[in-house]
Order: C-alpha cells, then sequence, then structure tokens
C-alpha cells in the first residue's frame, strides 16, 4: 500500500491486518523490534478493550495496530471487513465507467442487428426522407432530423451565449456581494425548473405568444424551441464561466488595474483571454445540454420533419425561425412507445439513441480536454 | 479653492478619451446589469402566469383524488404518488452507489491516469441526454434484466441518469474535510475505512444531503428516462392510501402527466394543465430551496 499522499510519508493510514512486506525496510526493523512489547501489551489490552490508554511508550502505539504476528479472531473479522468494505468502495468507484459502456453495450445491443445488416448508412445520413412506417417503401433518413437539432441547438446558443457571458461576468465582477447572492440563487432556480415545465411552457405561453407578435402561420417552431432551450442551458452556462472568471488569479486583475484600465476594460482584455478556456467549456457544455434536451423540444417546437432552410420547392428559406421541425430526441420519445421490440423501426430509433450519445460524449470530452488539458492539470 | 491657484494646463483634466472609456463603463455595465436582470424576468413571469392560471383549481382536493374522466378533469394524486414512489426508489439505489464512489474518487484513488478516466466517465454520465437514458433502462432493465416495464427498473434508469449528481456534491464536501483531521484520526491508529465513518463522513454529512437534495430535484422532474421503462399514462389507485403502489407495478409519474394531458389528450381543462405544472414547478424550487438553506446554514457552521 503507497500512502496517497507521497509527500507526506509517515501519513499514510496503517492498514489492519498485516502489510509490512510492502512497507519500508526501517518501518518493517522497527515493527519488528516492537513485537515482543506489541504482543504484551495487546495481551494486556485483550482483558479491558482495544481503548486502554497505552501510548506512554512508543511500544504502546504499535499495541493498537498491531503489524505482524497472528491477529485474534476479532481483528481477522476486523481485517476482513475492511477489504471488504473496501472492495465494495472500488466497485462503487468504478459503476460510472461501468455505466458508460453499458450504455454503449444495451444500445448496441437493441440496434446491432439492423446496424450491421440492412441499414443503409448513406441514405441514414443524407436523405431528409424519414418514412418509418410507409407500407411500400420504408425509408430512414435523419438528416432532416440532424437539420433541426442542429438548427434548435443554433439558435439556443446564439441567445444564450451572450445572456449566459453576460450573467456570469456581471456576478463576478460588477456587482456587489448581496445582489450577487441573490442573482446565483435565482440562477439556480432557473435550473431547476423541469423541462417539462419549459416544453408545457412553450407550449401554452410561448406559442400563442409568437402566434400574436410575429403574425406566424404556427407558434410552435424553431424561435419557440430555441428561447426554451436557451432558457434552459443559461444557468450551466452562467456557472461555469463563473467559475472560469473566478479562477483567474487576482493579481491579473490588479496588474490590469494598476496599468490604469477600467472594469470593463479590464474584463475584455484581461479576464476574457484568460478566462477563455474555461468560457470555452462552458459553451461546449451548453451545446451538450441543448443536442440532449428532449421534452422541451419534443413540445415546443411543433414536430414536423422539415428541412428548416430549404423550401419546399428548393432555394434558401428566409423564414426558417417560424418553421416547426423535428429533433433526432424528440423523434425517439415520441415513436418508441409505438414500435415493436425488435423491428426495424425500433432499431433504428436505438441506433439515433447510440449516434446521440457519441455527439454528447465528443462533446464532453473535448470541453474537459480544454478545461484540464491533455494530461489533466489539476 | 485652492486647484485654481495651480496651473490650469498642469491639472489633472479629463480629456476626451478618459470621458469616452468612463461612458463605455457605465454603458457596459448596464448591459450588463440588464442582461442578468433578464434572466429574472422569465421567471418571475412564468411563476406570476402558471400561478394565476392555476388558481382556481390549487387545493387539497386536486392533490389527492384520481384524475377523473380520461384525466380531462379530477386530481393528480396518483401521479403524485407515482413521482414519490419513484424519487424515493432511485434514491435508495443512488444514494449508497454515490456516495461510495465519491469516497472511493476522492479517499482512495491514487493520482493517475485511471482516476482520470473514473472522471471522465462521472462527467460523461452526466451529460448523457435523457432520452438515451431511457432507452439504456429500456435495454438493460427492462428487457436484459426482465423487470419489465415497472417501478423499479425506472427507478434504477433515474438512478443511474442521476449517479453523477450525487458523486460531484459528495466528493466536493469530502475534499473539504482538512487532511489534518484524516491524519489526526490514522495517527491514533485508525484505519482508511475506520478514518472514513468516523471523521471524514459525519464532517461531510451536510454536503451529502445537499447531494441527495439535488438528486431528488432531478429525478422529480425528468420525464423521458421513466417514459419507456416503467410509467403510463394513466392508472387509477386507491385515493389516501399511501402505499398504493408496489416495486413491480407500473405508476404515473408527476411530470409525464404534465406531458399526457398537454400533448395526448385532447380537450383537457386548461387549469387542470397549469395546476399540474405548478405543483410540479412548486416541488422542484422547494426542493431546491431546501439545498440552497442547507447550503446556508451548512456555511454558517463551517468550523474550519
Amino acid at each position: 500500500m503507497t500512502p496517497a499522499n507521497p509527500t507526506r510519508p509517515n501519513v499514510s493510514p496503517p492498514e489492519a491486518g498485516e502489510t509490512s512486506s510492502r512497507l519500508s525496510p526501517e518501518r518493517s526493523t522497527a515493527g519488528r523490534v516492537d513485537e515482543a512489547g506489541a504482543n504484551a501489551k495487546a495481551a494486556l489490552a485483550g482483558t479491558s478493550g482495544p481503548t486502554l490508554p497505552v501510548e506512554s511508550s512508543p511500544a504502546g502505539r504499535q499495541a493498537v495496530v498491531p503489524r505482524r504476528g497472528v491477529p485474534g479472531p476479532s481483528r481477522r473479522w476486523h481485517w476482513l471487513g475492511e477489504k471488504l468494505i473496501e472492495s465494495l468502495i472500488r466497485l462503487c468507484g468504478i459503476s460510472s465507467i461501468i455505466f458508460v459502456f453499458g450504455i454503449v453495450f444495451f444500445l448496441l445491443r437493441e440496434g446491432a442487428q439492423f446496424l450491421f445488416g440492412g441499414l443503409d448508412l448513406v441514405q441514414f445520413f443524407t436523405s431528409s426522407a424519414w418514412y418509418p412506417t410507409s407500407q411500400s417503401n420504408v425509408r430512414y433518413g435523419i438528416l432532416a432530423l440532424i437539420v433541426g437539432t442542429g438548427t434548435v441547438t443554433l439558435l439556443a446558443m446564439l441567445i444564450a451565449l451572450p445572456f449566459g457571458l453576460g450573467t456570469a461576468i456581471f456576478i463576478s465582477e460588477f456587482c456587489g456581494p448581496k445582489l450577487k447572492e441573490s442573482l446565483k440563487i435565482i440562477i439556480e432556480m432557473l435550473a431547476a425548473v423541469p423541462s417539462v415545465v419549459w416544453g408545457f411552457i412553450g407550449l401554452s405561453v410561448m406559442n400563442p405568444l409568437i402566434i400574436n407578435l410575429f403574425n406566424a402561420p404556427v407558434g410552435l417552431n424553431v424561435l419557440n424551441g430555441g428561447i426554451i432551450v436557451a432558457l434552459m442551458s443559461v444557468p450551466i452556462i452562467v456557472s461555469i464561466s463563473e467559475d472560469a472568471l473566478k479562477a483567474v488569479p487576482d493579481s491579473y486583475r490588479e496588474a490590469g488595474v494598476a496599468l490604469g484600465a477600467n472594469q470593463w476594460q479590464m474584463v475584455f482584455r484581461v479576464l476574457m483571454p484568460a478566462a477563455k478556456n474555461g468560457l470555452l467549456a462552458a459553451v461546449l457544455l451548453g451545446v451538450g445540454r441543448a443536442v440532449g434536451e428532449t421534452m422541451a423540444v419534443l413540445m415546443a417546437t411543433g414536430h414536423s420533419i422539415n428541412m428548416v432552410f430549404v423550401k419546399p420547392e428548393g432555394g434558401f428559406n428566409p423564414g426558417w425561425l417560424f418553421e416547426s421541425c423535428r429533433t433526432m430526441t424528440a423523434t425517439i420519445a415520441a415513436e418508441l412507445g409505438e414500435t415493436s421490440v425488435h423491428s426495424d423501426h425500433y432499431q433504428v430509433l436505438f441506433i439515433i439513441g447510440l449516434l446521440l450519445f457519441f455527439i454528447t460524449f465528443i462533446v464532453n470530452l473535448v470541453a474537459d480536454v480544454i478545461v484540464r488539458g491533455v494530461r489533466g492539470k489539476k | 479653492m485652492s486647484t485654481v491657484a495651480i496651473n490650469p494646463s498642469l491639472r489633472f483634466t479629463e480629456t476626451a478619451a478618459v470621458r469616452r472609456r468612463n461612458r463605455t463603463q457605465l454603458a457596459v455595465k448596464i448591459v450588463f446589469f440588464l442582461m442578468a436582470v433578464l434572466m429574472l424576468i422569465p421567471l418571475v413571469t412564468i411563476l406570476a402566469y402558471l400561478f394565476y392560471k392555476a388558481s382556481g383549481i390549487l387545493s387539497w382536493e386536486f392533490l389527492t383524488t384520481n384524475p377523473r374522466r380520461g384525466m380531462r378533469e379530477g386530481g393528480i394524486w396518483s401521479a403524485l404518488l407515482g413521482t414519490i414512489y419513484l424519487v424515493v426508489a432511485s434514491l435508495c439505489a443512488a444514494g449508497p452507489v454515490g456516495v461510495l464512489a465519491a469516497v472511493y474518487m476522492n479517499e482512495y484513488a491514487k493520482d493517475n491516469w485511471f482516476k482520470r478516466v473514473v472522471n471522465l466517465a462521472v462527467i460523461n454520465l452526466a451529460g448523457v441526454p435523457s432520452i438515451v437514458m431511457a432507452l439504456f433502462g429500456l435495454g438493460a432493465f427492462v428487457l436484459f434484466a426482465g423487470i419489465g416495464k415497472s417501478i423499479l427498473a425506472a427507478s434504477l434508469t433515474l438512478a443511474v441518469m442521476t449517479l453523477p449528481v450525487i458523486i460531484t456534491t459528495t466528493r466536493e464536501s469530502l475534499a473539504a474535510v482538512p487532511m489534518a483531521f484524516r491524519e489526526a484520526c490514522w495517527n491514533v491508529g485508525a484505519t482508511r475505512w475506520q478514518t472514513i465513518r468516523r471523521v471524514v463522513l459525519p464532517n461531510s454529512v451536510s454536503g451529502i444531503m445537499t447531494g441527495f437534495i439535488f438528486e431528488v430535484l432531478r429525478a422529480a422532474g425528468e420525464t423521458a428516462p421513466i417514459m419507456f421503462t416503467g410509467a403510463v399514462f394513466y392508472k387509477a389507485i386507491e385515493e389516501g392510501d399511501l402505499f398504493a403502489y408496489g416495486l413491480f407495478d407500473q405508476c404515473m409519474a408527476l411530470a409525464m402527466h404534465l406531458f399526457t394531458i398537454s400533448t395526448q389528450v385532447p380537450g383537457v381543462k386548461p387549469e387542470v394543465q397549469y395546476g399540474t405544472a405548478a405543483v410540479l414547478l412548486v416541488t422542484c424550487m422547494c426542493i431546491n430551496a431546501a439545498a440552497i438553506v442547507l447550503r446556508v446554514y451548512m456555511r454558517s457552521r463551517k468550523k474550519w
């Protein structure tokens, strides 16, 4: 057992039971010298409990945890219990790895048959024809769904980024401690709103609002979904970019002020360049959140398969903001309940799930690498 | 005035550049303030609007009666109880595993590539879309483990999903326990686990509680993961019976119920929809407020 903290070799916790073979030579010698005394003390301690105050001599301290020799029966149980709980802790420790692999495994298990036999991958990625239940010509093209996810995410980020970064800068640089606390609580409350409630708001509050304000034919559209998803991803952007700004050393700020910069100059010329990695990570995690959002976009975007940028007759559609669209997540949520288990349609939904998993996996990985560097500095 | 005596050309005067700079400073400050305040407006408006619309129906009776007439009228009792079951069961599953995982990462893991991988796994698990979790739960618990669509399968799915919440919160509070506490404990001969159980965990109990509260918050609001693993559109149960569900029953859930009555069922009274949304929202806000109160209390009691 190597100590957890190599700079403090003497403070590693003693093992229950016997590990002297792995101790350093000096310590095992010390253990041997103390052994006789330790055994004597252990015998003594056996009569009046192990909490007997025996710290009068160095040997006495050894008596509390015997390092070698045959431990008594209670100690052996104790040692066993310690080993048991330790392996349990290790198992729980790697549980998240198990679950991440489990997700890939079970998604593949349900979808592999069709993924490796039958699914036309070129059509899957390049066609916008999604007719999973067609009688005559079944086609699985998810391009429109990818475009839907991409558009909603893009719009959400366009709205959430300025507000998120602005709020983070205001919280960390411009406001007093009291206002700071209350703003942080409000943003936390914003994060606590469940996604289905956001979806309901999109459906019954934003929908009529958009129809009236913009004279749009339908209120459940890209704009609606974008605003809702933006509101959902603002809290994560704010909290992570605020952390990033907080991590910039005060000496940077002091140097800026000493050069005669005022607050906004310092923010733009000193803080933002210094915290750019953290801010980038905040953006990426916001993107991850937006891509994975399910219930809110299902309810707020209108759920019709639509290449929003392309007019039905061809050419760029300038009114894409007010088109209904459908995302990958929403498709799974809406259609999985209606498919029969292990049908092609069912398996395609699992393949879309796998694709979503890898998208968010890569986004999170890149965010982590940006924040900590490739080798994981603290 | 004394300044008058000084040669005006030597006095520090606001040049045009300085004035412009100060104007920008003020403008930027106002813009940032507005951005922050704009976060406030949607929250307050939405809350006020939801309550305004729901005010007619919110009552004790709304909470304790089953939905009636194809969910178009009546209360939310079976959904409310279902959510409580799901939350409690998922907390029972995720709580111990999450705390022990945090203990592993903070107390046992050496600082090497493996710890980095574990860390990455936690981050990625936190970022998995909820609908992908639903697919995982369906594949792993419902079909592979053969549990079938039930409260157990749904809450296990929720547990996997919320595990990172508990891990990260607990880990922070474990890391906040000073190293000297552990060293003192080791020096009187306690083993690693004794130290953790008697010193580290008791000293970080409020942080662990915060983690549990956030888990509950997350589990109560999620819809997608339970849609295909155990939640049903409609199920009537005995009103007022707290033990109406069994672990292997399917159940209704508040979040799922809100989704159902606002998209799947035509002709639902708006105040039933708004009432359900308001109850769900208030539940989540209260849970979050509990976490905030706990955090403030914790900070005031901090001993080191």
